[in-house]
């Protein structure tokens, strides 16, 4: 049996010679428990869930039904309320298009944030595009929306709000509970992309009036390819699915149900529900190492997104005078992103970063740092002492900021266009 | 992505980091791009009286294709005159450091550094050496990108 | 396999084992790191695998690998073909009568062409409804027909299907899900457009699959699920690395594996000879047309598929009454309603699928208790009346 312990001991030395992973909002490895779970579905256990003629169907189906519970039991919610999907970003698609849709002829209109995942501003798009009017709520410097805002942009056509739990770029924690609540007296449903939320805080769909929930397996130290979205049952919630055919998944979802990855996420589910509060006690620590670490030896760096209202996995820094991609080159031994990873390879700042009113220039010199289960108290001080000093090196190199030592106001320069 | 070793090389080993100064009127600077765009380029070169770049220095904020770009363009006009350096086509730079075609704008900013550096000298020549003392002409040039 | 030595799986047409080597990429997979998005190495990594896995399924399909967008399975990559691209419920639409749930409930307002008792595609009745479509100045616009139907096997005549579609200005879509792997398919051949795959039936991992499109001049390819712009924007979602990289080997294997057809034929045929001796009234359907080489629909008479099904459970043997997707609904065959034949008799019909791990001594352990049943069925026959 894998133990925590075990695993962490064993990571150690595989980890030897490789990168430091640091961009566990991205995805995350994959529990070695989880995997264990899922090693007789590769196997023996093959069969298709929805075969109903045979033990190897009935199986299969059991394992899926026990993931189902297990998924629900870390949230909340009835089992009968869990949807399987492919991955948040079918979840979420599922729940704007599908509420979108269903409910169009009595309400259209949609609520959102600027700061949404890009699926999720994307599905809102095409509801828009289908006649649907979707209101983009601003979010505070620190990430966070205003729900008083919230609650007078609400109108009788407002058919559902779509704010996420944690923003996968800067970590911060949205004030859902109160969200769900505005919602609930409003008589608007509630969705909420909880991809980066789920087993990192604690979540329970009815003390926080979430009425449709996404979440995503590798986001949680389980497999990619799987996700669920919660869809609650009193009050209903129904949806118009995304494709038909054998009508599985209460015929919100068809296709066959990979039953291996439904089993990874529910195991995943149920490490994290285990571990969740000591884990994040520990990622606490870790990240305040590395906070410090940072800003105690470097000037003029920025952390985007509220401190406190963040999960303690995610750190977002700009570092003025040092463009951002440079510095992850430089940086060879860390893996991290610049931003979300679906927009890694495009150069434009961080649409999450812009939002917050970060400007253009100091958007392009910031890097996200995640970490997670796996990582340990010697890779931080190892990402540190690399981070402090490619920055310096960097900003030995950069025109800039020899010119802010010089006192030029960099914001004063008339800058030609290119 | 993956980047040439050539390019891999200057990012880990820039070439003639640096500044001079920029009110002696043998030195003409370049400051193109705009930090908002991501990229920002000083080029600067010190000219001989027979018009030979003698010395050139850079500092980049920007990616590792730029600062490549700058630190090769660097290596490339010592040693050659106005008219030769401010021929370097960005294309051959590009090509040198097999640039993915996302960074191909770099390799041209380093060739607007360059006309931009080699500009700046001839016009501190035109106006004298007192000229380049006001900070007028030092706001000029910054804008001249 | 252990599950060989517990019992005798002859159900591959609702979803393969996983072959072994599957089995150990996967494994390997799932324990690397890495968003196939991300630039850096962990990232690059996983990328790398997507691409290689790209390059192995548009050679099963004989298409170019830039073509293949991978889906979560077979029933996304029809959805996303019929009701995403030609999403205008005023566009003509045909499809064949006997496709899987999936293509009929993605199109439901798309118009069935019938096939005939051997379950082949009434080509005559294609171009008739074509030239109508013409005639009423409704261009018709896509004709989905499937290689391979999942219950009986029957092969359709993709090239004369694509060729008369074409003739009209219409574009193909095949559902190749069951065909796939199983014989060898050139979509650019066939005349096909677009086809769907699915990783599950043919030795990979559940949970993914695939949309070949053809360079087709004008052919328009449209996301279902938006977000991060993954797929070239076709499909949005972090890739599934470890299914992936199962779904391109598997490909590859069945590649391999064509000449184990051969092998799987005389399996089957070996069946059928078999039953036919044990039960003389028995239907084979589909038998006189050109079939897979693992599948065979046949009927016990008078005994109902649900009794045969439960019976050879009870003996550790795994066959299908149909669709997986709609084994648990008691109402007789779609398929074999809409062939023609009779509600009574396909009430009585049972699917054995046989795949790249079947023996000879799965076979034989099947003969042995569908033989025992047959002789107890007079006594069964009752419950069918």
């Amino acid at each position: 049996m894998n133990t925590l312990k075990k695993i962490r001991k064993r990571e150690v030395t595989q980890k030897a010679g490789k990168p430091i992973y640091l961009d566990y909002q991205a995805t995350t490895p994959m529990d070695p428990r989880v995997l264990d779970a899922m090693v007789p579905y590769f196997t023996e256990k093959f069969g298709n869930p929805h075969s109903r003629n045979h033990v190897f169907g009935w199986e299969a189906e059991d394992a899926v039904e026990k993931a189902r519970t297990e998924i629900a039991a870390l949230i909340g919610a009835d089992p009968r309320e869990i949807i399987f999907t492919s991955g948040a970003t079918e979840s979420n698609n599922l729940a704007i298009k599908g509420v979108s849709r269903f409910y169009k002829d009595r309400k259209n209109h949609i609520i959102t944030c600027t700061t949404e995942h890009k699926c999720v501003l994307e599905s809102c798009r095409n509801v828009d595009q289908e006649g649907c009017e979707v209101t983009y709520l601003c979010v505070a410097k620190n990430g966070l929306i205003d729900p008083n805002q919230l609650r007078e942009t609400i109108t009788e056509k407002t058919a559902l709000v779509s704010i996420m739990g944690v923003n996968n770029e800067i970590g911060v924690i949205q004030p859902i509970a109160k969200i769900g609540a505005i919602c609930r007296e409003e008589g608007v449903f509630f969705h909420s992309d909880c991809a980066q939320a789920v087993g990192k805080i604690p979540l329970d769909v009815n003390e926080m009036n979430i009425d449709l929930m996404s979440i995503s397996g590798h986001k949680i130290y389980g497999p990619k390819g799987v996700g669920a979205l919660y869809v609650r049952r009193k009050p209903r919630v129904r949806l118009t699915p995304l494709f038909s055919g054998g009508g599985q998944e209460r015929g919100m979802r068809s296709g066959t149900l990979p039953a291996l990855l439904c089993v990874g996420l529910g195991e995943a589910c149920t490490i994290a529900g285990r571990e969740m509060a000591q884990e994040s006690e520990r990622l606490h620590y870790l990240r305040d190492r590395l906070y410090k670490g940072i800003t105690e030896q470097l000037p003029e760096v920025y952390l985007n997104g509220d401190l406190d209202q963040r999960i303690p996995g995610n750190l977002n820094f700009s570092f003025a005078y040092v463009e951002g991609e440079s510095l992850m080159m430089g940086i060879k031994n860390l893996c991290v992103s610049s931003g979300s990873a679906c927009t890694s390879a495009s150069l434009e700042p961080s649409y999450v970063l812009r939002a917050l009113g970060v400007s253009e220039d100091l958007a392009h010199t910031s890097l996200r740092l995640g970490i997670g289960r796996f990582t340990t108290e010697d890779e931080m001080d190892k990402a540190v002492t690399e981070i402090v000093t490619q920055v310096k090196k960097l900003r030995e190199l950069s025109p800039l900021w020899e010119m802010a030592q010089e006192g030029i106001d960099i914001g004063s320069v008339e800058w030609a266009a290119h | 992505m993956s980047y040439s070793d050539k390019l891999i090389d200057h990012y880990d080993n820039p070439r003639n980091v640096g500044s001079m100064d920029k009110n002696d009127a043998r030195v003409g600077t370049g400051l193109v791009g705009a930090p908002a765009c991501g990229d920002v380029m000083k080029l600067q070169i010190k000219v001989t009286p027979e018009g030979i770049i003698e010395d050139a220095k850079f500092k980049t904020f920007g990616c590792g294709s730029a600062i490549a770009s700058s630190s090769l363009i660097t290596e490339w006009i010592k040693g050659k005159t106005l008219d030769e350096a401010s021929n370097i086509k960005n294309k051959k730079i590009a090509e040198h450091l097999a640039l993915p075609p996302v960074k191909i704008h770099c390799s041209v900013l380093a060739e607007d550094a360059i006309k931009a550096a080699v500009e700046d000298y001839q016009t501190k020549r035109n106006e004298g050496p007192d000229a380049a003392d006001s900070k007028e002409a030092e706001k000029a040039r910054l804008s001249v990108g | 396999m252990a599950a060989k030595t517990r019992s005798t799986y002859l159900d591959y047409n609702a979803g393969a084992p996983l072959r072994p080597e599957v089995f150990a990429i996967m494994a390997e997979t799932l324990e690397c790191t890495g968003n196939a998005s991300s630039v850096h190495a962990f990232g690059r990594a996983a990328h790398r695998r997507v691409e290689d896995a790209r390059a192995q399924v548009a050679a099963l399909a004989g298409a170019n690998f830039s073509r293949v967008v991978f889906t979560s399975g077979g029933t996304e990559a029809n959805n996303q073909a019929l009701r995403r691209m030609f999403k205008d419920q005023d566009t003509a639409i045909l499809v064949s009568a006997v496709e899987h749930d999936s293509v009929i409930a993605a199109v439901p307002w798309a118009e069935h062409l019938p096939v005939g008792r051997d379950g082949i595609v009434d080509l005559g009745r294609l171009h008739h409804r074509l030239a109508k479509m013409r005639e009423d100045s409704k261009a018709p616009i896509l004709v989905s027909v499937m290689l391979a139907n999942n219950e009986t096997g029957i092969i359709s005549p993709l090239r004369e299907v694509a060729e008369t579609a074409h003739a009209f200005g219409a574009l193909v879509h095949c559902d190749a899900v069951q065909a796939a792997g199983k014989i060898p398919i050139n979509m650019d051949a066939l005349g096909i457009n677009l086809l769907s795959l699915s990783s599950h039936k043919l030795g990979g991992p559940q949970g993914a699959g695939a949309l070949v499109l053809s360079e087709t001049p004008g052919l328009q390819a449209s996301a279902l699920i938006r977000g991060g712009g993954q797929e070239r924007g076709l499909r949005a979602g972090t890739e599934n690395v470890a299914a992936i990289a199962g779904f391109g080997l598997a490909a590859e294997l069945a590649r391999d594996g064509f000449d184990d057809a051969g092998r799987q034929v005389s399996l089957r045929d070996g069946l059928e000879t078999s039953i036919r001796e044990l039960a003389p009234r028995t239907e084979i359907f589909g038998y006189a047309a050109p079939r897979l080489p693992n599948t065979s629909c046949f009927t016990m008479p008078g005994v109902l598929a649900e009794t045969q099904v439960v019976a050879l459970d009870l003996e550790g043997v795994a066959v299908s009454a149909g669709a997986a997707c709609s084994s648990g609904k008691v109402a007789p065959s779609r398929v074999l309603r809409t062939m023609g034949v009779d509600e009574d008799l396909a009430r009585c019909a049972i699917r054995v699928s046989l795949g790249w791990s079947t023996e000879k001594t799965d076979v034989d352990h099947f003969l042995q208790t569908w033989g025992s049943l047959c002789s107890r069925k007079g006594t069964l026959a009752t419950e069918a009346a």
